[in-house]
């Protein structure tokens, strides 16, 4: 019985691989008794209010403190300059992206303020409310400087350089030149060139931001609740810059209200309120109402990129050209950087297709801004949208079908492993199979008979197709190689208790995704005992293995590996052990449902809790030298590909008022590959989500800045995401290539949804309005933007 | 600061009395207050839903309605729905279903789900989807949500026969 043939496996008891189980914790949140950091009440706990900047970029010649220290419930009143003496300063550069440049980043500005909403003074006080009471009779004196709001203009000779030390505004470039682009270009039969532009939006996490540092004097250890992704990653970060050490940092990760990327960085705030717990000794808690989440949580995209495509009449596309140009706001976020996105983007475009002829360029820039950096999909629905977006105006220029053209591209299901023009490493993929398991799913020829009748009665349908390549299970390629401490292994103990029940610690972490519930099954099935008697713990430095957590899909890939070793090693120990208590061999024995059996027969011999209670209590009835390990911890790490690539295709169909520019999407279709599938359910809901969260900035989600780099629409009601009324039912299917460097098979399937559909939105809208002759490649496509491509408005 | 208010209602099916300052909302009244964490906040100006509880036989949002404005009122919460076991298919129904992720948003959708299910019949997605629309989610993209409503107003259906 091995894991990666799960479905000959199916009959027997404890068979969790591939099976949908619900998740074990989902019972504790439907009675609303879960606990999120924001449930959380500490004794002598103060609250933090913070003073933000009104400007995008100011000077802070002073701050009057006395009136908001003499009212009610204030505790302390904290400024950035007393706050830099608990708290260094940090940049965020990784090694490995050659020339990416940052300014130091303080966790309360010290003199300057460089987006609006940075945080510039702390006002702790017994409740929430008096702290924002105190925080409103903060007088800072500022003098506003020129706000650089604008990528483009932000690297003109004359524009104000944000940090005069880093000599311009450019915080990083990527070139790269593969194959013969301009012989390419010079041959070809048709060429297309498009402006692609990707508003900025953000994750809108239903739980805001949430912290509680608790700095004990008496231990000398400071406790950090705190909705994250990575606590590991936490625990070094706070440590170094409070000047402790790791081991005086613990890290506890509980519930979390939706992270997608959100709560994997450093905030500034965040570390502030690290600080002011130690300042203060005593715990202080953070909570980010919403108009600070808007204003500082990451953003994410902000992308202009220009495209040009060349192919031949025979729709053989034979050259890829993109100028990317990004803005990240005023620094690099820390420690993963802001550069990355744009390094994805040149990384993955047209990295699904045969061609190897392909120039990149992209451009990262500061401006006085929020800060973006890596959400769900980073990079991917850039690299997406560009790439398909091209195909399909390449097809449209050569009058060739969009799937046609994708069929005579895409690389072949038998290529690997192969490789791409930027130089990615494809394992397995399998692009064509997708293709035509979404097409048969869609019904793809009878839709478009159905598209061409409407059309005839003045009713605009369109179809619009995506494929997409996405890089999940990073290795140490991802951020260790640059510098970063970020664990890219994960590690997984499991251990036999004296009842028989199974208690594993892993490094991963949750966030909804469903790691307790895959790594619960994963260890059941290996050990081969019910579901029900496993207890998963996670998220927390103190009590689980060291590790990188829950982030670039790599949770289940990775994680869920380290679970099946770890739960095969605990299994090899217990059968020692029974073996001894039987006057058998090991080999002759098994685990089923609990119970040690003879293999072959499955004839019950002991229970577990026999097992454990031999090992535990009467070790003195066990031979002499012999030694019971009932408690194992495995590691993994992919070592051979940097990334594990899943691959998939997602198709939308939908209508688009020509009069109104309103667009009603009608159903949507994803068939991706993410290997083995530990939770059919679970990958399911990813994949929904996922695509939920890529139709939300096609066409609603916008964090909207004007000239002046005021946020404009700081709020729920004014920026929208997508509501269950205007989403469509989603159908999605796989086909399965395991990846060969684990033996579970498994990669991550978190991103997929996220990276394919807003093209497949887009896409399907420029079909749709094919008889109008009109081209968008902008998002969000608002109503206005659809009426402006009509000349309507 | 205005002086606080006392004022005294039924949570949970609870008597509780209580001073409370009059623009304390009545989401932080059961969060602060009375430790039922159950009800969240999302966004605190009446646009998420994660803060809906039933006040009175009727769903509001937790955080357009002052503490003041509860006195003598019967409040029930997802905790109060939970333990009496008004909603215990539901919640099955959303577990079987995998209908949250986080489970952030889910005390308002399994509160404002029951709303349209005690309505009677089996309602459309459509009429599913609309009735949901004033909840966000940022997890479940909603399908799972809807398939859940929909399988429990189908299964309580056959049970009326
Ligand atoms: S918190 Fe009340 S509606 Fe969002
Ligand atoms: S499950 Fe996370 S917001 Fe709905």
């Amino acid at each position: 019985m091995t894991a990666r043939n799960p479905l000959t496996a199916l009959d027997r008891p404890n068979s969790y691989i591939g099976r949908a189980v619900p998740r074990p914790n989902l019972t504790r949140l439907l009675q609303g008794r879960g606990q999120y950091v924001s449930d959380m009440t500490l004794p002598r706990m103060g609250h933090v209010a913070f003073v933000r900047s009104p400007y995008a970029h100011a000077k802070i010649l002073g701050i009057d403190v006395a009136e908001a220290k003499a009212m009610p419930g204030v505790i302390a009143v904290v400024t950035g300059a007393e706050l830099a003496k608990v708290c260094s300063p940090w940049v965020g550069v990784l090694s490995h992206l050659k020339g990416l440049k940052s300014a130091p980043q303080h966790a309360i500005a010290v003199d300057r303020a460089c987006w609006q909403g940075e945080a510039v003074c702390a006002v702790i006080a017994e409740t929430r409310a008096q702290a924002e009471d105190a925080a409103e009779r903060i007088f800072v004196n500022y003098e506003e400087l020129e706000p650089v709001t604008d990528m483009e203009r932000a690297l003109e000779p004359d524009a104000v350089v944000i940090h005069p030390e880093l000599g311009d505004n450019l915080a990083f470039e990527r070139n790269l030149d593969a194959g013969e682009v301009d012989k390419a270009i010079a041959e070809a039969d048709a060429v297309v060139e498009a402006d692609f532009l990707f508003g900025r939006h953000t994750g809108v996490t239903l739980e805001p931001r949430a912290i509680i540092a608790d700095w004990n004097p008496g231990e000398g250890r400071l406790t950090v609740h705190q909705g994250t992704q990575a606590p590991h990653m936490m625990q070094n970060i706070i440590a170094k810059h409070l000047d402790l050490e790791e081991a005086q940092v613990r890290v506890v990760c509980h519930d979390v209200g939706g992270s997608f990327g959100i709560k994997v960085h450093v905030y500034a705030d965040e570390m502030a309120v690290a600080a002011l717990s130690k300042l203060l000794r005593r715990p202080v808690k953070f909570v980010a109402d919403r108009i600070e989440s808007f204003n500082t949580d990451i953003h994410a995209r902000d992308h202009r990129c220009k495209g040009k495509i060349a192919v031949k009449s025979d729709g053989t596309i034979t050259a890829f050209v993109i100028d990317d140009i990004t803005a990240i706001g005023p620094y690099s976020m820390y420690p993963r950087t802001s550069a990355i996105e744009a390094n994805q983007v040149v990384n993955l475009v047209g990295g699904q297709y045969t061609n190897m002829n392909y120039r990149a360029r992209a451009r990262v820039v500061f401006q006085n801004k929020n800060v973006t950096c890596q959400y769900r999909a980073v990079g991917h629905p850039i690299a997406c949208s560009v790439t398909e977006g091209l195909v399909d105006l390449a097809a449209r220029a050569i009058g060739m079908d969009p799937a046609a053209i994708r069929r005579k591209n895409l690389i072949p299901d038998d290529a690997y492993p192969t490789g791409s023009a930027s130089g990615l490493k494809f394992e397995a993929l399998s692009h064509h199979a997708s293709l035509d398991k979404l097409l048969a799913m869609m019904n793809y020829d009878a839709l478009r008979a159905e598209q061409a009748e409407l059309r005839k009665k003045g009713i605009y349908r369109g179809i619009g197709l995506a494929t997409f390549i996405e890089v999940t299970n990073p290795s140490a390629a991802f951020y260790g190689v640059g510098g970063a401490r970020i664990s890219s292994q994960d590690g997984v103990a499991v251990r036999l208790e004296a009842t028989g029940r199974i208690v594993v610690q892993t490094s991963i972490t949750e966030q909804g995704q469903g790691s307790e519930a895959i790594t619960a099954q994963v260890t059941a099935h290996a050990l081969g005992v019910p579901m029900e008697r496993v207890r998963v713990i996670l998220g927390d430095t103190d009590n689980t293995p060291y590790g990188g957590g829950t982030w670039a899909s790599r949770a289940a890939g990775i994680g869920g590996e380290a679970a099946w070793q770890a739960g095969k090693a605990l299994k090899a120990n217990i059968l020692a052990v029974a073996a001894t208590i039987l006057q058998s061999s090991a080999d002759a024995l098994d685990i089923v449902n609990g119970f040690v059996v003879d293999k072959g027969t499955d004839a019950e011999r002991l229970p577990l809790e026999e097992v454990a209670r031999i090992a535990y209590f009467r070790p003195d009835t066990l031979p002499p030298g012999f030694q019971s390990e009932l408690m194992v911890v495995r590691h993994f790490v992919p070592r051979q590909y940097p990334f594990a690539f899943t691959n998939g295709i997602q198709a939308s169909y939908l209508e688009v008022d020509p009069d109104t520019g309103f667009v009603t999407l009608l159903k949507h279709w994803c068939v991706e590959d993410c290997g083995t599938v530990i939770n059919p359910q679970l990958v399911d809901e990813q994949i929904r989500g996922g695509i939920v969260q890529g139709i939300g900035p096609a066409l609603y989600e916008h964090c909207r800045y004007d000239e002046n780099g005021q946020l404009t629409n700081a709020s729920m009601a004014d920026y929208l995401v997508p509501m269950a009324a205007e989403m469509p039912d989603i159908e999605v299917a796989h086909v399965v290539s395991p990846t060969l460097e684990s033996e579970l098979g498994a990669k991550g399937a978190g991103e997929a949804g996220t990276a394919g559909a807003p093209a497949a939105v887009v896409n399907a809208v420029n079909d749709a309005l094919a008889p109008f002759d009109v081209r968008i490649t902008e998002i969000p496509m608002t109503p206005e933007v659809i009426l402006r491509a009509l000349g309507k408005v | 600061m205005t002086a606080s208010v006392s004022i005294t209602l039924k949570v949970n099916g609870e008597t509780v009395s209580a001073d409370v300052p009059p623009r304390m909302h009545l989401a932080d009244f059961l969060r602060e207050r009375l430790a039922l964490t159950g009800t969240h906040i999302g966004c605190e100006h009446g646009v998420c839903g994660a803060c809906s509880v039933r006040l009175n036989g009727e769903v509001v949002r937790g955080c357009l309605v002052l503490a003041v404005q509860a006195d003598g009122a019967e409040v029930l919460t997802v905790e109060g729905l939970s333990d009496s076991g008004e909603i215990a298919d539901l919640q099955e129904a959303f577990r079987n279903r995998n209908a949250l992720q986080c489970g952030y948003c889910t005390p308002g959708m399994l509160l404002t789900a029951q709303e349209l299910l005690a309505q009677g019949g089996v309602p459309d997605r459509e009429t599913i989807r609309e009735h949901m629309s004033g909840n966000y989610c940022r997890c479940t993209g909603y399908q799972a949500i809807v398939d859940a409503v929909e399988t429990t107003a189908a299964a309580r259906a056959a049970a009326r026969g």
